[in-house]
């Protein structure tokens, strides 16, 4: 019955044509029922269960959220443009982010990126957020600490965390994407 | 009713001792630092915090330090040689905004740890803006420059980039809005969602990319959204009708009221060499607090209309020709002396201040004519401050028995068609065929006389046209929806040979009757205060800038459904 929580883009169909399934408002309204003070408190994990169900968070999921919690879809859109987690538009079925605080910075991440990006064949459009490959296999960005800084500079593919992930090691954990 | 009025103690009786920059005195409980300050004649700096709304506490320029009274180890407070609690200083300042008094609390407003505080708040706050003041409407009102002055440091260390944001966006129909400028204060996202309840207004992202912007797709343009450039304590939200007009600080600022319902907002009206520039609302927590609706605001630009009367028509051989003020007011008396007082009706009218009506019912009085009464105007209230009442000073008629509320009105047509109505005399723009008489009608009657700023159906065909003067061209009182009398005064000069009512009608009875008694707006109000009860004892300068309520709420109401 319940939707499979994961951080990765597999199941995603696309918010614009996923169907929101009596199986999703059940889990909805299972959330909500968790802030009986108020409402307002679920829109964070309706957020999270919304971008985990339909890969990201577009217009349509801040317009069903704002109305199921009875709030002005602004208030939503501030939350899911806050928090760098949450994205507005669709990631690769493979999400690569690159630490790069500072311990990571020294640590050569911004050599682990460019390595990254060029086997992924990346352009960037020079603004913030991700870059996302045109067949739409793979995405890749730059994230704040991931709390290993020992073992710097570190990886999250979707949700799997790699350690000391050097320009060689970046080149295996794109070949073995499958 | 504004649950935050943060400037309103709840009970001005009920008062704690707190020390002010080394000073004791004694304060409402309840109020917070900032207010507190206030009223000790000092000044905390602040952004954020605004009197009438929630408070946030997050621009941090209110930081001042705060003491609390030092204990004994019998749990009382220390005294110090002059009697007075000592106090220990928290080495951490305090946001004023956010913190309310307690009894025997220290507030330091200047002391070297504030000046550090205010000054590296600046620096922060400087460090992406544009620094954009020579092309800003906002120079000269600016609270970024005021500060930056007061407390800055005049200079900035900063050599990066600075982060771009988007210029220029168009909020609604009537605000744009510059995000460089905005100090991200969050007060026109309060004002929009607590005194207006309509949320769209909003930050997105994060840090020094925070970004106020409304919901994509969605226009933030309520009817009362301007007032949000008013609070805006930088140059980023700014009106559409005012901004590149002129620099504020060449504005003359008359006290005087808006027109453009029965609510009679308290307005200053901003003006430079006889042009009015801008309306903006004036403190009054009796009328409008600090707002006014956007209708109201802007609806000053048929002062400078093209069909603005400037000079005396006079009717000859069926067109209209220029005249002098002494050929019209002869061409009246000479038309209305012609005629039986009973064969003569008069529309006063509910745009007129309280003297001039007054100037009219003298002279209704003396020629024995009774027909007077009013056109109704209604408009459309809201649950805010908009009346549903679109005339100024019904009230004003009422008290002064000049109207029926437009019942008498109805059966003048007949009356003019049967010829038991000869003269008519329009005061205050008053259009009778907008409100359904036929032009046949009116041009049946030998002498019609219309006093007016535009130039209307009726004026077309009147015999006589007196040109008058809009609100923000005279000095007068009017009596708004809830029995609160209140004044307006002159900003600027009406156009051409334009004059107030109160002086035409004050010229036409002396020519009619030979009564000259008023001079003055302080003689009509001697004779107003001896005869009309609502207003005895009452002069023009006890009215005062805030007006005087002269019937309760309730009893306007009644007058008003009875
Ligand atoms: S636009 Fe003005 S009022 Fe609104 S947050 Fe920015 S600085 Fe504050
Ligand atoms: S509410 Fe009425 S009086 Fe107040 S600003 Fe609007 S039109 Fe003018
Ligand atoms: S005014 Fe107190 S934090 Fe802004």
């Amino acid at each position: 019955m319940s939707i499979p929580l994961h951080a990765g883009t597999e199941n995603c169909v696309g918010p614009e044509k996923g169907e929101i399934t009596p199986a999703f408002e059940k889990q909805s309204d299972e959330l909500v029922s968790r802030y009986p003070v108020s409402k307002r408190s679920a829109v964070l994990p309706l957020l999270h269960l919304w971008q985990e169900t339909f890969g990201y968070i577009g217009p349509r999921g801040v317009e069903w959220i704002a109305k199921k919690l009875s709030l002005q879809e602004i208030q939503v859109l501030e939350l899911v443009t806050f928090y760098p987690w949450f994205r507005q538009k669709p990631y690769g079925k493979f999400h690569f982010r690159v630490c790069r605080t500072l311990p990571c910075a020294l640590g050569g991440a911004g050599k682990t990126f460019a390595a990254l990006q060029k086997l992924m064949n990346l352009k960037s459009d020079g603004h913030e957020g991700a870059m996302v490959s045109e067949d739409g296999r793979f995405s890749l960005e730059y994230s704040e600490c991931l709390a290993s800084c020992g073992t710097a500079p570190v990886v999250l593919r979707n949700d799997e965390f790699y350690e000391k992930v050097d320009e060689k090691r970046a080149s295996d954990l794109v070949t073995g994407c499958r | 009713m504004n649950p935050w009025n943060h400037d309103v103690a709840k009970d001005e009786k009920d008062l704690v001792d707190v020390q002010v920059d080394g000073v004791w005195m004694q304060m409402p409980r309840g109020l917070n630092v900032v207010e507190v300050a206030h009223r000790a004649q000092k000044f905390i700096p602040h952004y954020c915090y605004h009197p009438k709304l929630s408070v946030v506490g997050n621009c941090r320029m209110c930081l001042f330090e705060m003491g609390t009274p030092k204990m004994g180890p019998d749990r009382k407070p220390v005294l110090g040689a002059d009697g007075k609690p000592e106090i220990a200083w928290m080495p951490r300042p305090q946001i004023g905004c956010a913190t309310n008094i307690t009894p025997g609390m220290g507030i330091r407003t200047d002391s070297a740890l504030v000046k550090d505080c205010r000054n590296g708040v600046m620096e922060f706050l400087l460090i992406n803006h544009p620094l954009d003041c020579p092309i800003c409407d906002q120079a000269g009102e600016c609270k970024l420059q005021e500060y930056s002055v007061e407390y800055g440091t005049g200079a900035s260390r900063f050599v990066e980039n600075k982060v771009k944001k988007p210029k220029n966006v168009d909020l609604g129909e009537r605000i744009v809005l510059d995000d460089e400028r905005c100090i991200l204060c969050s007060r026109c996202i309060r004002f929009s969602s607590e005194v207006m309840k309509d949320d769209v207004l909003g930050f997105v992202n994060r840090g020094s990319h925070s970004t106020l912007t409304a919901y994509p797709g969605k226009s933030f343009d309520n009817a009362y959204s301007l007032n949000t450039a008013d609070i805006c304590p930088v140059g980023a939200l700014t009106s559409k009708d005012f901004r590149f007009q002129m620099r504020v600080w060449f504005l003359k600022e008359t006290k005087s009221l808006c027109a453009s319902c029965g609510t009679g907002c308290n307005v200053t009206i901003g003006s430079r060499e006889g042009k009015v520039h801008r309306l903006t609302p004036r403190e009054n927590e009796a009328v409008n607090s600090q707002w006014m609706c956007d209708f109201g605001r802007l609806n000053f630009h048929y002062l400078e209309s093209k069909d603005r009367l400037h000079r005396p028509l006079l009717r000859a051989a069926g067109e209209q020709f220029p005249g002098t003020w002494a050929d019209a007011i002869q061409r009246s008396v000479d038309g209305l002396k012609k005629v039986k007082p009973e064969e003569i009706a008069v529309v006063a009218s509910s745009r007129l201040t309280l003297e001039e009506l007054f100037v009219l019912k003298r002279l209704l009085a003396e020629l024995g004519v009774n027909r007077v009464d009013t056109v109704p105007n209604p408009g459309q209230a809201d649950n805010f401050l908009r009346s549903g009442d679109g005339n100024p000073n019904s009230r004003g008629t009422e008290l002064l028995g000049l109207s029926s509320g437009g019942r008498k009105l109805g059966s003048w047509g007949t009356e003019i068609e049967s010829g038991k109505i000869k003269a008519l005399f329009v005061l205050g723009g008053e259009d009778l065929i907008a409100s359904g008489l036929p032009a046949s009608t009116l041009a049946k009657l030998d002498l019609l006389i219309a006093s007016g700023i535009l130039t209307n159906e009726t004026t077309r065909l009147a015999h006589v046209v007196l040109p008058g003067a809009a609100f923000a061209e005279k000095t007068g009182s009017m009596v708004n929806v809830h029995g609160r009398l209140q004044r307006m005064t002159r900003a600027i000069a009406a156009p051409g040979e334009a004059r107030e009512e109160w002086t035409i009608l004050r010229d036409l009875r002396m020519a009619l009757t030979g009564g000259n008694s008023f001079h003055s707006v302080e003689d009509v109000w001697k004779s107003m205060a001896a005869e009309v009860s609502q207003l005895s004892g009452l002069n023009w300068a006890r009215i005062g800038d805030l007006g005087i309520q002269i019937e309760s709420v309730a009893q306007a109401a009644g007058v008003k459904a009875g």
